[in-house]
């Protein structure tokens, strides 16, 4: 049995939780999600290089936070999600635990958000390397050849909103999209309403991506979105030195008023 | 009309599709740079795929758009017109090398669209529609096709269904008069049948779906839908690339005193789908949205359409995020 499962097995049993979120593999081998509520069923949690996809949207999902209090399996970008979350008070500390990941895959001893927050310091906070890489390609690019490519990009949105639901961040219960008195972006597909969509998205997100990558990933039509919200990570820090999910108690860098900021850009 | 036999070379093929792409829109599938495949009005012959098995969309908005005009209008406050949308300007379009699951999909449409009243928009599409499917030669862990009552061969939907032969030849079976019309507008190109048979993948059956039908009658409370659903994000990409989902949202986007009435692809998956205006929800958790999705396709339909809501081409379960896979679901469910 791997430590992640003792693990998860250990908590179930002693009813220090009532469900892990953690990883499985489907019948087609592609990793999944798995709730385990049943500490016999707590063998089939699997960890590999795979297990990528962010499981922090599931602490504010209704049917899951119903089920009790929850273990999460988490790597560096959902334990960075999780203080997120608390910083925005949409997850309370004392309702989960951390069965924390290591970048060597190793399970962690996350004992409380103290122990988490110095883990997350100690790690690379950067944007992943290959989407810097990216990102450094795209913004070489002048004004007119960047907007062809994102042009050509959004042309291909559905609006499934998998980029929005598939973030831990996107947690807002009416989501802007959804009103329609004003109708803030147009429903249908189009490529300027895409294009609308994706703006409103990522500047919603600029400060508090923590650059998981994961609306990418979601997106059935691979429209990279995250290059996005990184964009703005990567400016958010350059402006306000500041990396998104690192403490509890960490102000937004998009909502927060302070005497001395520079405000330039009024004149 | 009877069905005829033949047999198209596959340089001839290459004819036929410089013919038809000559005086008409053809909608074909070429892989694209990310290396999914997707459907595309008139590319280079070289460009056009044979060896798909799946495009990530399906081809359903060559009848049904992601986005339709419905109407224009210009709104004074003394009098207001209305323009309708001129469907005579809805161009033929020949589907080139669709499989048989999305060509079937268009008799599911049907019986939605055209159920009691007769959408015009749908119904004019459709008849300017001329299918010439590939068979499948070839699936994937996703394909269920068999489980739904179809085959990687049924010639349901489509005008020619041409299926690979081992030679790299292509066997078209002419089943309508339309495609009829194709072959005798091109009979150099069209020889007469041999005796070479046509490669066809096998799909494994999953479940049985009359089975799954008759479970779904008692299911409505059962716990499997919220036990199977924790993962489900709701998002609307499984509807967005099914080719049966045909649920639409009708908006009216105005800019001064002009505007135009559309219609869009909508999903049951999205909270806001059955939101009502008094702030109740009927589907207020995603697990009620989910068995909504099953139900539908599996237990409304066949009771009211007459028709499954589905067609097995795996569409869903390939494109969802969190592997929501649906022929694992359907299986669960026959067993519950």
């Amino acid at each position: 049995m791997s430590n992640i499962a003792a693990k998860a097995k250990e908590l179930l049993e002693s009813k220090a939780v009532q469900v892990v979120i953690g990883y499985e593999a489907g019948p087609t081998g592609v990793v999944r999600p798995a709730f385990i509520t049943d500490a016999a069923k707590a063998d089939s949690l699997i960890y590999n290089e795979n297990c990528v996809q962010n499981l922090a949207m599931y602490l504010t999902k209704h049917e899951v936070k119903h089920i009790g209090k929850m273990g999460i399996v988490a790597t560096l970008p959902v334990m960075r999600s999780i203080m997120m979350l608390i910083s925005e008070q949409q997850v309370v500390p004392e309702n989960i635990v951390v069965l924390g990941i290591a970048e060597d895959g190793k399970l962690l001893d996350i004992a409380d958000m103290n122990v988490m927050h110095s883990h997350i310091e100690k790690s690379n906070l950067g944007n992943p390397t290959k989407d810097q890489e990216k990102l450094a390609e795209l913004n070489k690019l002048s004004i007119e050849e960047r907007f062809k490519f994102w042009e050509q990009e959004m042309s291909k949105c559905i609006k499934c909103y998998a980029c929005r639901q598939s973030c831990p961040m996107c947690y807002c219960i009416r989501c802007s999209t959804d009103c329609n008195q004003p109708q803030w972006i147009p429903v249908q597909s189009n490529t300027q309403g895409n294009m609308d969509w994706h703006i409103l998205r990522a500047m919603h997100l600029a400060g508090r991506c923590i650059s998981c990558g994961e609306c990418g990933r979601a997106c059935p039509v691979n429209i990279p979105c995250h290059l996005l919200t990184m964009q703005l990570s990567d400016q958010a820090y350059n402006y306000f030195k500041v990396h998104a999910g690192t403490s509890v108690d960490m102000k937004s860098v998009m909502s927060t008023f302070e005497p001395n900021d520079k405000e330039s850009f009024i004149i | 009309m009877e069905t005829i036999k033949k047999l198209i070379r596959k340089q001839s093929l290459e004819k036929l599709y410089a013919t038809l792409s000559a005086s008409r829109k053809v909608y074909a599938p070429v892989v694209a740079a990310d290396k999914r495949v997707e459907y595309k009005y008139n590319p280079a012959y070289a460009e056009v795929t044979f060896e798909h098995i799946q495009s990530t969309l399906s081809v359903k908005n060559v009848v049904f758009p992601k986005v339709e005009n419905l109407m224009y209008y210009t709104n004074n406050k003394v009098d207001s017109t209305i323009t309708d949308i001129d469907l005579t300007k809805i161009p033929e379009v020949v589907l080139w090398g669709s499989h048989p699951c999305d060509n079937s999909a268009y008799d599911v449409l049907k019986s939605i669209f055209c159920w009691d009243i007769k959408d015009e928009f749908f119904a004019k599409r459709l008849e300017k529609l001329v299918v010439i499917g590939l068979a499948c030669h070839q699936s994937d862990a996703y394909c269920f096709c068999t489980s739904v009552g179809l085959t990687p061969n049924s010639t349901k939907g489509s005008d020619i269904l041409l299926s690979k032969t081992k030679s790299g030849d292509y066997i078209a079976e002419i089943l309508t008069e339309k495609g009829n019309a194709i072959v005798t507008a091109s009979p150099d190109l069209f020889e007469n049948a041999n005796n070479e048979e046509a490669v066809i993948a096998e799909v494994k059956q999953t479940f049985n779906h009359e089975q799954v039908t008759e479970k779904l009658k008692t299911a409505f409370e059962h716990p499997f839908w919220v036990a199977n659903s924790l993962r489900c994000i709701g998002c609307g990409a499984c509807a967005y690339v099914c080719p049966t989902c045909a649920c639409f949202d009708i908006q009216d986007e105005a800019k001064g005193k002009e505007g135009r009435r559309y219609r869009s692809w909508d999903s049951c998956g999205f909270g806001l789908f059955t939101l009502h205006t008094s702030g109740h929800n009927p589907r207020e958790v995603q697990s009620q949205r989910w068995r909504q999705r099953i139900m539908h396709k599996f237990s409304y339909m066949p009771d009211r359409n007459e028709s499954l809501g589905c067609v097995g081409c795996g569409r869903c379960s390939r494109g969802c995020p969190v592997d929501m896979n649906i022929s694992e679901q359907l299986q669960g469910l026959q067993n519950i």
